[in-house]
């Protein structure tokens, strides 16, 4: 089984940024479930948890709703990652998900990058955006992200390709997470602990 | 069990009226704690280290000294001294002078500190701080417990037939704490020289402090200290208190709005369910703390924090009056029922002497037979 973790940064309902990511992930279920392993996704909207974050980047500790949804990151084989894009970048509730997201929740972890927006004029916002921050935190970057602009929902699918986008990028993804496997959460308190003790018998009695 | 006080010994404007008291009055106003603090009968006082505005207590030991002069029984103790950043020769230096000027009620607890700039202010670099941490303590031991100490390390010039001046009092030393928030490393580093584990227990969850304190007694018991139950651990706890609950509530409000560390983030009711901050009648501060117990086991210190955040002198006195008339003697008896007998007091000085002699003693009779 591969637990597929999906943070949706849509503000507005129905999103079609939330759109976006359900396109995306059942595209990946789907593939997951042709190579035989049966894949299940915990949606996380970023809406929901906007006084949570702003609390946690306050306080420096999330409440329990908040901690659920990185729980659900950390226990996660693979990340589908989508954000509006907003004055050329992830939008800043997106950012600010990540930046109180605990050190380490995503070291080794594949990741999907997709963004909505108005035009198609922002679609580098995946390049320059999101693939730095998500290489910044070590994680392991799809090659294909997917943009899609208002447009691409409006026209007629041939015409834009949107759903041929989808499906290299859920192709690409699949292939990356059945090779990195199921995923270890790490456990940074276990590693502090052992770093302690090693420092400590070092130093002697 | 002990209960005091603990000061972060913040200079903040009162958000009620924006006076903001001049450093003077704020040290001046720290004495006035303490003494009453003892006055009013509790056990220990605290203060924090900090070497940045807006703190004023940048030298513990000389503010400490200063109390230990005005006060009889009241134990002087830090929140946290910090390991990392001061000489431990130092250390060991001006604890040993509090030591024999208090009569021994003098005890610290160390800490690393998380202000990056303070580092290099003082030499060190805040990403060897866990190495820092345990090199320091190293000598830190050695200096108050062997006459002549040659020793070198990575972070300080080596020493050469080093002899502290003066000796710890009766040659025992002062008792140390470890504080901490939520670091598993500070947790070891207590259980293994069996030293007392403090949480910091406030402004955070109370998971993070079961967590750690399990942890703590985990490993003292592994590293042969003694029981799990018999580990040392004290708590901190953040009170605010009116007779009449709502009146704490609405006066408490506006410091917690505007206090540095929480404030314009979660509502004061949020953040009472999430952590340990407790805003109300004396009775529902007693009920809270007894609630400690549940987490933690049988513990032996429990310190508050009263006086942060722009509260006027007058009100923190009264924070006092209210600690001392109506809630320490209720938890000194309530925490007693039903604590089994082995689970130890906080060590004091009169204890470590006499577990000193205890112990030489047997180490004579030992040697006779």
């Amino acid at each position: 089984m591969t637990r597929l973790a999906v943070v949706s940064g849509g503000l507005r309902e129905p999103s079609s940024t939330r759109l976006l990511a359900d396109r995306i992930t059942d595209a990946v279920t789907d593939r997951l479930v042709r190579k035989g392993t049966q894949a299940t996704p915990s949606i996380v909207e970023l809406r929901r948890f906007g006084r949570p974050i702003m609390d946690a980047m306050l306080t420096g500790f999330a409440n329990a709703e908040l901690e659920k949804a990185f729980d659900d990151l950390a226990e996660a084989d693979g990340l589908i990652a989508v954000t509006p894009a907003f004055n050329a970048s992830f939008s800043g509730l997106f950012k600010s998900f990540f930046d109180v997201l605990p050190a380490q929740t995503l070291t080794d972890m594949p990741v999907l990058i997709a963004a909505t927006g108005g035009t198609e004029r922002h679609s580098l916002v995946l390049e320059h955006a999101l693939r730095p921050m998500f290489s910044y935190l070590h994680a392991v970057v799809s090659p294909t992200g997917v943009y899609a602009a208002t447009s691409d929902f409006g026209a007629q699918d041939a015409a834009t390709g949107l759903s041929e986008r989808i499906a290299k990028a859920a192709d690409d993804f699949t292939r990356l997470l059945l090779s990195c496997g199921p995923r270890v959460r790490r456990d940074a308190y276990a590693d502090e602990l052992t770093q302690m003790q090693k420092l400590l018998g070092d130093a002697g009695k | 069990m002990q209960f005091g006080i603990f000061t972060v010994g913040d200079v903040t404007p009162d958000p009620t009226t924006g006076r903001e008291p001049s450093e003077a009055e704020r040290i001046k106003a720290t004495v006035a704690i303490a003494r009453k603090a003892e006055e009013v009968g509790l056990d220990v006082f605290a203060t924090g280290e900090h070497h940045n505005p807006p703190f004023t207590p940048s030298s513990p030991t000389t503010l400490l000294g200063f109390i230990a002069a005005q006060t009889q029984r009241l134990i002087l103790s830090t929140s946290t001294t910090l390991i990392t950043t001061n000489d431990p020769v130092k250390i060991a230096e001006d604890f040993s002078v509090l030591q024999h000027l208090a009569d021994g009620r003098v005890d610290l607890m160390l800490g690393r500190g998380n202000t990056g700039p303070v580092y290099p202010w003082f030499g060190q670099d805040i990403r060897t701080a866990v190495e820092l941490t345990v090199e320091h303590y190293g000598l830190l031991r050695r200096l108050w417990r062997e006459p002549v100490v040659d020793w070198s390390g990575e972070f300080r010039s080596p020493l050469q037939g080093f002899t502290l001046a003066p000796q710890p009092l009766d040659g025992v030393a002062p008792f140390v704490w470890h504080g901490s928030i939520r670091t598993p490393e500070v947790a070891e580093l207590a259980a293994f020289y069996g030293d007392g584990f403090f949480a910091n227990h406030i402004f955070w969850p109370a998971s993070h402090t079961e967590q750690m304190v399990r942890l703590y007694r985990q490993r003292f018991e592994a590293h042969g200290h003694g029981s799990a139950d018999q580990a040392i651990v004290g708590l901190g706890g953040q009170i605010f208190m009116r007779p009449n609950s709502q009146d704490a509530v609405a006066e408490f409000r506006p410091y917690f709005d505007n206090a540095p560390v929480y404030g314009h983030g979660p509502s004061l009711e949020e953040f009472t369910a999430q952590t340990p901050l407790t805003v109300g009648s004396p009775q529902q501060v007693i009920e809270r703390t007894l609630g400690f117990r549940e987490y933690v086991g049988d513990y032996q210190r429990q310190l508050f924090l009263i006086d942060h955040a722009g509260l006027p002198l007058k009100t923190v006195l009264e924070q006092l009056d209210l600690l001392g008339e109506q809630v320490v003697p209720v938890l000194r008896k309530e925490f007693a029922v039903g604590r089994p007998e082995r689970v130890p007091d906080a060590p004091t000085h009169e204890r470590l002497v006499a577990a000193r002699r205890e112990s030489s003693a047997d180490g004579l009779e030992g040697g006779q037979s």
